[in-house]
């Protein structure tokens, strides 16, 4: 890697100091993207502004119908607590399928959804979920937050500082694994929520977004069979050597429906 | 069979520092003074090279040096030599295109070497790297064989795309047989490019001494005598006496550490110039692109039946890539390692194979685990599959019908290999009731019910290992004798150094060559250690591949072990006051026979290093000695995979859910061993059939570059194995042993595809080319329920 100097703030205030003062720093909440990226020279940033430090980022809370998420909460954690295992049970089944336990215990859920990789799997769970996504600034609800790939609504500078998740009615889960990576191909989240039933689909397309035809028939009954005949659209998704945009839409189905049955 | 001798499954004497991070491997090594080495590769598949400009590199913090192509040959030094010469049809010699140690006027693949810079740290080297100018002006790319075949395609080197164009075999026979057939099956299949991905990558240090003016080279070598020898003779023209090659704890090979790098080298003609040592570790990306990959065949084969089923002809016809330049022994893969087995375990009575070898843009292509046999294998199990089904026979009565029967060994084949020994039927009758295949079809119901596409594959393979007698591969091509050397130094007190030229990466021979010698001299393995990988301690060795070791480095060892103990009867004779042929070597002692008159085996080697009562005018002192091995013949080791697979037709995944495996590998030293050389050969060969697969774009960039794209068999992909051994004996060689390294990743493949294209029969699908991945085989249901639906 390059050289680059290296801060570890103990406040959102100092951290959010450093990084306007140098557009050409980098926030690290956990590094599984970007310590992989600076190792390959793919990324140059003048300095590293480690958000690890900062304690009042990290932590979990449920109350009010919500379960709430520091940023630089760790997957690890998430899997493991009691309260969103009995809250969001889907949510702590996610963050115990991200990666590998290596990365569960250095990746967060505020690296996870800045960062917004067409094939992460906190993404899916903001958007079905109808998260809300706390930044330093303001509050930013899942619908306005994943722009495209890799790219959000955070402007230059912005953390985020928790996310914030509805408790929902049924919800759940379902990866179908790259075979190389074991990043999602396709990952469906599905949730039946006070606000309704919510599709959304990651490792498809160029970034998370929702299956509005699914919403809608699952609205008239949320049971996996509400799904037969609703096809997904292979237009716009995803194609490389594993799998065609057409073989990505079929999976849409067949996840869909399983998390639909498993919800 | 002693506690610790043959035949006893004991624990492995490496393990303890294995498991305890206590290895020691070519990058643990840190030399004094050393710096270290980045190579600036071409990002480009195929381009003349223009201007290098190193002037502001070399000024950059911490370089040493910067080497390019131009200042390799200005120092008169040579190319990569390659060891096999494969003739043309005509007999005209292949193409053999020179293979620059550092790229020369062009670049041919992505990954090509064109400059190293040495500097202090790595990381400096690799800043300095960023800043060397290298003019390239890209030429048109052959990514594929099919490119390389095609009018008017760009020449990678100046004699063309094709390397040799060979046969072998009967052709007017073989035409005349196809005329006579009752019934024909065909197929064309592709066996899939690899990237073997040792866990350790490779690495190099340098090391040359201006006191002495010795050259030492590290590295991650299967067989550290013969990068000696290639590199001293042929690239940098050191004397053997002068270079010394170590190859310390190896962390896997597969083939693809046999072969000599330009890394290697590099770092030796370098660390002279500079006068320092240099260290050279690859990373990961870098391997990808460096290291020779495996298999790449692209395949028509026909088999001609009579009306019994009887296979009367086959006709091959394949091309295989070699890659941007010819890797050591890549020549020989596609040829003598591959259409040699095409008769496999059958009677069939004409094999008639042409190989084309072509050169494409792509990083060289060379021997991995299994070398042209799992090629082979694959298309002729894959094969007779498709002849059951044309002839509407049973997949295994076909196999029956056809298979060489035990009673016919020594057997000749049409296509110059004569097999020793083997019971195919007997391989066969275990792997099925192991299996129990007569039971497969409920099985297949129940899946059926839970929406699953159950199917069951079988392959009935043979492979051809222990290489190889020197003067049959002579006459072959070959340009090195292949025989193996072991040296026995027992010590005054009765311990014993084994030292051998097959150098163990994973293998286990530190345990298995202990056991031959505990269970000859009845010592403990306790007392024995074995030595391997320094060409300073061992007097020779042609190295580890081919499943070789135990064949022919065992019976090397097991000749000087004759020796040795020839020698010390001799000295209890004496001491025994008795006639050398009177004494017996029984449970570690030397008896006059039928007396008990004894001396213990370390009273014999302390009287060997303290003559002083001693038969010393007829024998010398001192207990030590060498043999070299060269084998009579290959050896055969065969058998029966029978892999049942579950489909999930929603996603196409394929789970593998019982997997079988009967082998016969001759005599079995250490059955451990042997059980956990089968699972790892079964999870390559199960990888090759449903996972990995290398792909390059049109312009030759690798896509599958890294363990995001490039899909490595993980535990969670493999069933718990059902492994055993059924063994006849290898009739030439002493220990009666035939090879286990390579069985797994020669059998399997088949088995499972068969199995694959089993489950999917009834929609249709008959073939599916390897990987046999999830997208494919929904790929290939879907369009067959399309066509159902038409």
């Amino acid at each position: 890697m390059y050289d680059f100097a290296y801060h570890k703030p103990a406040s959102v205030a100092d951290a959010v100091k450093l990084l306007g003062a140098d557009g050409e720093a980098k926030p690290l909440a956990g590094g599984q993207t970007l310590i992989p990226t600076l190792k390959q020279r793919l990324a140059r940033p003048t300095a590293v502004v480690d958000l690890g430090a900062i304690k009042d980022l990290a932590g979990i809370s449920v109350a009010g119908g919500k379960v709430t998420i520091g940023a630089m909460t760790k997957h690890a954690d998430v899997a493991a607590s009691a309260d969103v295992k009995k809250a969001l049970p889907a949510l702590a089944a996610l963050a115990g399928g991200i990666g590998d336990p290596a990365v569960r215990h250095r990746g967060t859920i505020g690296g996870s959804i800045a960062n917004n990789d067409p094939a992460a799997d906190y993404p899916a769970a903001c958007l079905a979920l109808g998260a809300t996504i706390k930044t330093n600034k303001r509050e930013i609800a899942a619908d306005d937050f994943f722009r495209g790939m890799f790219e959000t609504a955070l402007d230059a500078g912005e953390l985020i500082v928790s996310v914030s998740f509805p408790v929902a009615e049924k919800a759940a889960y379902m990866k179908f694994d790259q075979p190389a990576s074991r990043y999602a191909l396709v990952g469906v989240f599905v949730a039946k929520t006070a606000g309704g039933v919510r599709v959304a689909v990651t490792g498809a397309a160029a970034s998370v977004f929702r299956w509005k035809e699914a919403e809608a028939a699952l609205s008239k009954s949320f049971a996996a069979a509400s799904l037969d005949g609703v096809k997904a659209s292979a237009s716009g998704l995803n194609s490389d050597i594993h799998g065609s945009a057409e073989y990505r839409a079929h999976l849409i189905g067949v996840m869909a429906k399983r998390a639909v049955a498993a919800a | 069979m002693g506690a610790e001798g043959i035949g006893a499954a004991v624990r492995r004497k490496e393990d303890f520092r294995f498991l305890t991070g206590r290895g020691n491997y070519t990058d643990d090594i840190n030399r004094p003074g050393q710096t270290h080495a980045y190579f600036l590769r071409s990002q480009v598949a195929h381009a003349t090279i223009g201007k290098i400009d190193t002037s502001k590199a070399a000024k950059a913090p911490g370089v040493v040096a910067i080497f390019t192509g131009a200042d390799f040959a200005a120092d008169g030094k040579g190319g990569l030599p390659c060891g096999w010469l494969v003739k043309n049809k005509d007999g005209s010699p292949m193409q053999e295109p020179p293979h620059p140690v550092l790229a020369q006027g062009k670049v041919r693949h992505v990954g090509d070497p064109i400059a190293v810079v040495i500097a202090e740290t790595r990381e400096q080297a690799k800043d300095a790297a960023e800043l060397i100018d290298v003019q390239l002006t890209e030429l048109p790319v052959v990514g594929t064989m099919a490119d390389a075949v095609k009018p008017g395609a760009a020449k990678i080197h100046d004699g063309g795309n094709v390397c040799y164009d060979w046969h072998i075999g009967d052709k007017d026979a073989c035409e005349a047989a196809f005329k006579k057939a009752f019934k024909v099956a065909k197929l064309d299949l592709v066996n899939n490019r690899l990237i073997p991905n040792a866990m350790e990558p490779r690495a190099a240090i340098g090391d040359f001494d201006r006191a002495t003016g010795e050259y030492t080279l590290y590295t991650t070598s299967q067989n550290p005598h013969v990068i000696r020898l290639l590199m001293g003779a042929f690239v940098l023209q050191i004397p053997e006496s002068r270079l010394r090659v170590v190859a310390p704890d190896v962390g896997g090979g597969f083939g693809s550490k046999i072969f000599h790098y330009a890394e290697e080298a590099t770092v030796t003609w370098a660390s002279a110039k500079v006068g320092r040592p240099i260290k050279w570790t690859c990373d990961r990306a870098e391997s990808f692109m460096s290291d020779a990959h495996g298999r790449d065949h692209v395949s028509h084969a026909e088999m001609a039946m009579d009306k019994d089923g009887k296979f009367l002809a086959l006709r091959v016809k394949t091309d295989a890539n070699m890659g941007a330049y010819l890797s050591t022994f890549a020549p020989a893969v596609p040829t003598y390692l591959y259409a040699t087995l095409l008769a496999g375990v059958y009677t069939t009575p004409v094999v008639y194979a042409e190989v084309r070898a072509l050169f494409t843009n792509t990083v060289p292509v060379d021997a991995y685990r299994g070398a042209g046999r799992p090629e082979a294998t694959f298309l002729l199990e894959r094969l007779v599959d498709n002849c059951a089904a044309e002839m509407g026979m049973d997949r295994v009565e076909i196999r029956k019908r056809n298979f060489i029967p035990s009673d016919a060994f020594p057997y000749q084949t049409p296509v110059a290999l004569q097999y020793d020994s083997g019971d195919y039927q007997a391989t066969l009758a275990s792997a099925l009731k192991i299996s129990d295949w007569a039971g497969f079809e409920a099985r297949r119901a129940e899946a059926k019910k839970r929406g699953k596409l159950r199917g069951i594959g079988i392959s009935t393979y043979l492979e051809a290992c222990g290489i190889a007698p020197s003067a049959v591969v002579g006459s072959l091509g070959a340009r090195a004798g292949l025989y193996e050397c072991a040296n026995i130094r027992v010590h005054p007190t009765g311990s014993v150094t084994v030292f051998t030229g097959c150098h163990s990466h994973g293998q286990g021979h530190e345990t298995t060559y202990a056991q031959l010698v505990a269970d000859r001299l009845g010592i403990s393995i306790d007392q024995i250690e074995v030595s391997h990988g320094d060409t300073n301690k061992i007097p020779f060795g042609m190295g580890t591949y081919g499943s070789r070791s135990l064949a022919v480095g065992g019976t090397a060892i097991v000749k000087a072990l004759d020796k040795i103990v020839d020698k010390a009867k001799k000295i209890a004779a004496h001491l025994l006051e008795a006639s050398p042929a009177d004494i017996e070597l029984k449970d570690g002692k030397f008896v006059v026979a039928g007396t008990d008159k004894a001396k213990a085996f370390g009273e014999i080697s302390l009287a060997a290093y303290v003559p002083h009562n001693y038969p010393i005018d007829t024998v010398e002192p001192g207990l030590e000695e060498t043999a070299f091995y060269d084998p009579k013949n290959f050896t055969f080791p065969g058998g029966c995979h029978i892999c049942e697979v579950e489909i999930d037709p929603d996603t196409g995944v394929t789970k593998v859910v019982k997997f079988t495996a009967v082998d016969d590998v001759g005599r079995v030293v250490n059955p451990m061993i042997v059980e956990g050389q089968v699972h790892g050969g079964l999870a390559q060969g199960i990888g090759q059939a449903l996972l990995e697969t290398c792909v390059y774009d049109g312009n030759g960039q690798l896509r599958s570059g890294s363990y995001m794209d490039y899909t490595m068999p993980r535990a969670d992909d493999l069933p718990s194995f059902d492994v055993a051994t059924q063994s006849t004996l290898c009739t030439h060689n002493p220990l009666g042993v035939k090879g286990v390294g390579e069985v797994g990743a020669i059998g399997s493949p088949p088995a499972v595809i068969n199995a694959v294209v089993d489950a999917l029969r009834e929609t249709g699908v008959r073939h599916i080319d390897m990987p046999a991945t999830p997208a494919k085989i929904w790929a290939l249901l879907n369009s067959g329920r399309r066509a159902a639906a038409e």
